[in-house]
């Protein structure tokens, strides 16, 4: 078998304890490949550690234990090969929503003309032409959103790790971000990374959907979701989407559940 | 009335200057109806006339002019030597593990009890007013520069990272843009303390300013010229912070909404 484009090797991650406790393990012996152009999705509850192997991976924080190697090389740090989209909105105030997206590319050196025309086309994606000379809080959350995602993309990564990106957002934007995600990704073929605690969104947006353990973290379900594309929102509430819904639910459910049992322990 | 409810911007400056006016009419009240005597304050014609006489014919103008550009000139050395060291303690703990425990040491060193060692080394000129200015705000302009860069939002740190900053350009195009709005507003602040440096710079040891005109008038109990002069500082320092917030927002127009 070739080489995955991203491999995950055995990744725990462990926070130094309060005095006197026990080290708290987020992450445990992570296993996950990931190949290129693939769109995974990773479920699991609240607390679980799915972002902070998103953020590993990111290289905003680093493994106890364990190899990560993106495209055979292993990741020392943050890097513009891996752009990130998080769920607060992160866009620079200070910047109108152009230059933000150009801030990689200048950072890049990349002479203003190619900047603006390389921005002005992926603004143009997301739907946000007319707003290139808006501050972001001139925007709603939504259009800060699909600004970070475009942000993004226009840097060319070799790979986008989303960290719940659409989980401030209420419930039509975010279902109008789906698609709108969905869309580009499947014109653009980009490997994906999609955290998220949303199981309706990791089944419509995802090729996999990896469901998490409560902490800590280990890789419970590994489920390809069959569904063609280019899909439409429709294929939501159709019998296979359901089916397959419900199964996660399932698994989901019994991990908030471990994790509950295992906070009421806790106060014991 | 309703708590925090806001007042429509006209009520606001009716408001603001009717305050104006009844604080003049109670002065007016005390002293031309003979409450207090006329050697303890003077009444509000007379510091008038005699300010008038102290601009025309006393060359106050000259004393108003020395004691801006002494504010200006120490707060501007201050500033200017405040910027990058606070730049660089809020942006690296190490400098700021360094420098933080004697700043904040020396901020709560008086900047007037330093006047006579500053006429010991500096004499009875403009260095030792300048110096004073510069003691009474440096300190407190690092201090407050360095918190401002060093709690930059992690989540834009971050997101500057992913795409592809380094160090030096994190600092140059995330730290600095981000935190000069509120360092914008952290330089008015001490502005206005600086300007309650340079009285106390100018009523020991000087020849010139509107704190000498203070000390010669106590001499001469002419309490109208001192309220004038009081009031003279007070206009210029009003002057100077509306002009000073209106070129932070001319300067920073995105952090404008929402705050």
């Amino acid at each position: 078998m070739s080489r995955p484009f991203l491999s995950v090797r055995g990744v725990s991650r462990s926070f130094a304890p309060a005095r006197g406790a026990a080290p708290t393990l987020a992450l445990q012996a992570i296993d996950l490949d990931v190949a290129e152009n693939d769109f995974v999705t990773i479920l699991g509850p609240s607390g679980c550690g799915k972002s902070t192997l998103l953020r590993i991976v990111a290289g905003l924080d680093r493994q106890t234990a364990g190899a990560i190697e993106l495209e055979g090389r292993a990741i020392a740090g943050p890097g513009a090969d891996r752009g990130m989209v998080f769920q607060s909105y992160t866009l620079f105030p200070w910047l109108t929503v152009r230059d933000n997206v150009c801030f990689g590319l200048r950072e890049r050196g990349l002479p203003r003309a190619r900047q603006l025309e390389a921005a002005d086309a992926f603004l143009d994606k997301v739907g946000l032409r007319g707003f290139e000379q808006h501050f972001p809080n001139e925007l709603s959350g939504g259009m800060q959103q699909r600004t970070a995602i475009a942000r993004a993309l226009a840097n060319g990564p070799r790979m986008l790790l989303m960290d719940e990106p659409f989980g401030a957002l209420d419930h039509q934007t975010r279902e109008l971000m789906q698609e709108l995600l969905l869309g580009i990704w499947e014109g653009e073929k980009k490997t994906v990374l999609f955290v998220t605690h949303d199981i309706d969104e990791a089944v419509f947006m995802g090729s996999r959907v990896v469901v998490m353990s409560a902490r800590p973290g280990r890789i419970k379900l590994d489920r390809p979701v069959p569904f063609a594309h280019p899909r439409h929102y429709s294929i939501k509430t159709a019998a296979p989407f359901t089916a397959l819904k419900a199964e996660l639910m399932e698994q989901v459910r019994a991990e908030v559940r471990a994790a509950q049992a295992a906070a009421a322990g806790l106060v014991r | 009335m309703k708590p925090l409810t806001p007042v429509a911007p006209a009520t606001r400056i009716a408001l603001g200057v009717a305050f104006f006016i009844v604080f003049v009419a109670a002065w007016a009240a005390a002293t031309f109806g003979g409450f207090v005597s006329k050697t303890f304050l003077a009444d509000p014609l007379t510091m008038l006339a005699s300010g008038w006489t102290l601009l025309t014919k006393q060359g106050f103008g000259w004393d108003i002019g020395m004691t801006v550009w002494r504010v200006f000139g120490g707060f501007a050395i201050a500033a200017v030597l405040a910027l990058p060291l606070g730049v660089a303690m809020g942006t690296y703990k190490p400098v700021e593990a360094f420098f933080e425990p004697f700043v904040s040491f020396a901020r709560y060193l008086p900047a007037s009890a330093f006047i006579p060692l500053l006429i010991l080394w500096a004499g009875i000129g403009e260095a030792q007013k300048l110096a004073l200015i510069f003691i009474g705000s440096f300190f407190q302009l690092v201090l407050m520069i360095a918190v401002t860069v060093g709690s930059t939002r992690r989540d834009l740190v971050e997101a500057a990272y992913t795409l592809g900053s380094s160090n030096a350009s994190l600092v140059r195009r995330v730290l600095i843009p981000g935190a000069a709005p509120e360092i914008a507003e952290t330089l008015r602040m001490v502005l206005g303390w600086a300007w309650t440096y340079v009285i106390v710079a100018e009523l020991i040891g000087a020849s010139s300013g509107i704190g000498h005109m203070i000390t010669d008038s106590q001499a001469l109990l002419a309490t109208d010229q001192i309220v004038f002069g009081i009031i003279v500082i007070g206009v210029i320092g009003l002057i100077s912070d509306v002009a000073f917030k209106a070129l932070n927002r001319a300067l920073f127009p995105w952090a404008l909404r929402g705050r």
